[in-house]
C-alpha cells in the first residue's frame, strides 16, 4: 500500500469546517464536496490538486464536529493519504471508515515543504522524501486488515464484501 | 515492557501476543451501545450493507433515552425506529416505558457492562464504564453498525496517561470536584486519544457513584477511555447484579505512561465550571455572586441514588429559592424506586422541586427544563458549552449534587458550607 504524491502543505488544527465548510453539508455527494475542500483556507485548492497528492498536516488535524463529510472530501479531491503530527480523534476514525488512510508522523511536517514529492508506505511503515539523501521515516504500519478495509473504500463497502465473500463460499 | 490495564483488556479481546501504543487493531467487542439518536442511523447503514441479523442479540443494546418519553414527532419517529429493530432483532436486553433509564447509568446498574469488558457505544459518554475497569470508549454510528454486523471493531491503541490521586478529601468534595479540578488542570484536549488511568490511595476511599462521575467526564478532557482498577469496591458492586462472568486486570509496575499528573485531593475545594466549557473552572470561594433561574440535578455524570441522597440531605426540611426551577431527574427506574422507598422524593417534593422521569432531557438542551435567553441553571450534567441547555445566549455551571442543590436553595451559586 504505496503512496507517491505532491505535498500540500498545512498547519496546525485544521478544523472541518476549513477542510469542508457547514454551507455545503446539504449534499453528501463526494464530487460536491470535493470541489469545496479546503476553499476557505486555499480557494484554488480543489482545483489545484492532481490524483494521489499528499496532505501533509500540523497538530490536531480534523479537530471539530464529527461530520464524515470531512474525510470524504479530502478523499474526493484526489488525496491519496493524509499524514499530520497528529489527528483530532473523531476525525481518525471517520477518516479510515471513509477509506481514506492517514498517518501520524512527528517529523515529516518539518522535514518537508509544499510541492516535493514524497512516497508513504503504509506496509512497510516508512517515508521516503523523493529526491533527498535523507533517511526514511518510520511510521506506525496499516496492518493488513486495515489495508483490506481502505482497499475496499471504507468500513461498510469492506464488511458488504466480506459478506458476500463469505456468502459466496457457502 | 509492561502493559497497562487498557493495553491488557485490548489484548485479550486480539488474537495478538503483543500489542502497544499506536497500533492499529481489530478487537472484539463484548457490548455495542445505541440511543435514539445515533441507533436509527446505524441500523439504516447496517441494513445497507446488507445486514439481517446482529452479531449477537444479547451483546447489541439500544436504549432509548434521550427523548423518551416522546418528546415530539420526529423523536417519535426516530425511537419508533429503534424499537422496530429492537423487536425485529428480538434483542435480549430490551427497555421501554418505565424500565427505560439513561444508558450510561442503566447499563452498569443491570450488571451488562463489565470489569474486563471492551464495550462500544453510539455516544461519547460511553467511557463511563472504565470505571467498573472496562475498556470503553465511544465512536459514531457508522461503527456501530459495523459492530452490530460482525461484533467487531478496530482501534488504535491509546498511550495512558496516569492520574495520582492522594489525601483525604475534604467535606463536600466528591468525584465530580474531583474530574472537573483535573479537567480544569488539563484543558480541554489534555488527555486527547489517551487513555486516563485514575490510581493512587484516595480512589480505594471512592465508591462506585463517584467513579462513574469521573470516567464520565474523561471525553471532556478529550480522553479516548477512562479507567480505575477494580478492587473490592468493584467486585462487591458487580458480583449483585453480574450475570455473566467478569476479570480483573492491573497495569503492571513498569507500564509505561505518556504522562503522570500528581494530585494531592486534600487541596481540593467543591468546584464549578463556568461556561462555555468544562475546564473553565473555580473553586466555589471563588466563584462570586452569580443569581441562576434553574437547577439540574441528573444525567448520566450524577443522577444516581447516591447523588440523590447528597442533594435530599441538604434538601431536607429547606426548599428551593422562590425564582429557581427545581428539576430532578433520578437516572434509572431503579434510581427512582429507591429514592421513593428512601422517602427522599418526599423531600424533594417539600422543597418544590420538579421531579422528572428518567430521560437525558436538558441534559442536551433536549426538553423537560429548557433555558431561555440570558437564563443561568446550575447543573450536575457533564457539559457546559453555548447553548447545549437551551437559548445560545443561556448559560450552564457544572458542579456536584451538594453545590447544585445548595444553589438551588440560595438562588444563586454556593456551596453547602454558606447554608
Ligand atoms: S445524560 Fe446527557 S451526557 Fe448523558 S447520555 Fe444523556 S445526553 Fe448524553
Amino acid at each position: 500500500m504505496k503512496f507517491r504524491g505532491k505535498v500540500w502543505k498545512f498547519g496546525d488544527n485544521i478544523d472541518t469546517d476549513a477542510i469542508i465548510p457547514a454551507r455545503h453539508l446539504t449534499t453528501t455527494d463526494p464530487a460536491e464536496l470535493a470541489r469545496h475542500c479546503m476553499e476557505d483556507i486555499d480557494p484554488e485548492f480543489a482545483r489545484k490538486v492532481g490524483a494521489g497528492d499528499i496532505i501533509v498536516a500540523g497538530e490536531n488535524f480534523g479537530c471539530g464536529s464529527s461530520r464524515e463529510h470531512a474525510p470524504i472530501a479530502i478523499k474526493a479531491a484526489g488525496i491519496s493519504c493524509v499524514i499530520a503530527r497528529s489527528f483530532a480523534r473523531i476525525f481518525y476514525r471517520n477518516a479510515f471508515n471513509m477509506g481514506l488512510p492517514i498517518f501520524e508522523s512527528a517529523e515529516l511536517w518539518d522535514r518537508v515543504a509544499g510541492g516535493q514529492h514524497i512516497e508513504a508506505d503504509g506496509g512497510g511503515g516508512k517515508i521516503i522524501i523523493v529526491g533527498s539523501e535523507a533517511q526514511p521515516l518510520s511510521i506506525e504500519p496499516i496492518p493488513p486488515f486495515m489495508q483490506e478495509l481502505i482497499r475496499h473504500g471504507g468500513l461498510m463497502r469492506h464488511i458488504a464484501q466480506k459478506k458476500q465473500q463469505s456468502q459466496g463460499r457457502k | 515492557m509492561g502493559m497497562t490495564i487498557t493495553e491488557k483488556i485490548l489484548r485479550e479481546h486480539t488474537e495478538l501476543k503483543e500489542l502497544h501504543s499506536g497500533m492499529l487493531i481489530n478487537a472484539r467487542v463484548d457490548v455495542a451501545l445505541g440511543n435514539d439518536i445515533t441507533a436509527p442511523f446505524a441500523i439504516e447503514e447496517f441494513r445497507k450493507a446488507g445486514g439481517t441479523a446482529v452479531f449477537d442479540r444479547d451483546r447489541v443494546i439500544l436504549v432509548p433515552d434521550h427523548f423518551t418519553p416522546n418528546k415530539d414527532i420526529q423523536s417519535a419517529a426516530q425511537c419508533k425506529v429503534l424499537r422496530d429493530f429492537v423487536n425485529e432483532q428480538n434483542l435480549t436486553h430490551s427497555f421501554e416505558g418505565g424500565t427505560v433509564g439513561i444508558e450510561h447509568a442503566l447499563l452498569p446498574e443491570q450488571g451488562l457492562v463489565l470489569p474486563g469488558d471492551l464495550v462500544i457505544g453510539a455516544d461519547s459518554h460511553t467511557c463511563t464504564y472504565g470505571a467498573l475497569g472496562a475498556y470503553a470508549t465511544g465512536v459514531g454510528s457508522t461503527d456501530l453498525a459495523a459492530v452490530m454486523l460482525t461484533g467487531e471493531a478496530w482501534f488504535k491503541v491509546p498511550e495512558s496517561m496516569k492520574i495520582v490521586l492522594h489525601g483525604s478529601l475534604r467535606r463536600w468534595v466528591s468525584g465530580k470536584d474531583l474530574i472537573l479540578y483535573i479537567i480544569g488542570r488539563i484543558g480541554v484536549d489534555g488527555a486527547r486519544y489517551r487513555a486516563m488511568e485514575f490510581t493512587g490511595d484516595t480512589i480505594a476511599r471512592l465508591g462506585m457513584a463517584d467513579r462513574f462521575t469521573m470516567a464520565n467526564m474523561v471525553i471532556e478532557a478529550g480522553a479516548k477511555n477512562g479507567i480505575f482498577i477494580p478492587d473490592a469496591v468493584t467486585e462487591a458492586y458487580v458480583r449483585e447484579r453480574a450475570r455473566r462472568k467478569w476479570r480483573f486486570y492491573d497495569s503492571d509496575p513498569d507500564a509505561v505512561y505518556a504522562s503522570i499528573l500528581d494530585v494531592d485531593v486534600s487541596r481540593i475545594e467543591p468546584q464549578v465550571a463556568f461556561p462555555p466549557l468544562p475546564s473553565n473552572t473555580r473553586g466555589i470561594s471563588e466563584v462570586g455572586e452569580i443569581r441562576i433561574d434553574q437547577v439540574v440535578i441528573g444525567s448520566c455524570t450524577n443522577g444516581r441514588i447516591e447523588d440523590l441522597r447528597i442533594a435530599a440531605g441538604l434538601l431536607k426540611g429547606r426548599e428551593a429559592a422562590p425564582h429557581v426551577r427545581l428539576i430532578i431527574i433520578p437516572a434509572t427506574p431503579g434510581v427512582y424506586r429507591a429514592a421513593l422507598q428512601e422517602g427522599l422524593l418526599e423531600i424533594f417534593l417539600n422543597a418544590k422541586a420538579v421531579i422528572s422521569p428518567p430521560t437525558c432531557g436538558p441534559c442536551l438542551g433536549g426538553y423537560m427544563g429548557i433555558l431561555a435567553d440570558g437564563e443561568r441553571a446550575v447543573a450536575t450534567t457533564n457539559r457546559n458549552f453555548i447553548g447545549r441547555m437551551g437559548h445560545p445566549g443561556s448559560e450552564v455551571y457544572l458542579a456536584s449534587p451538594a453545590v447544585a442543590a445548595a444553589s438551588a436553595i440560595l438562588g444563586r451559586i454556593a456551596g453547602p458550607d454558606s447554608l
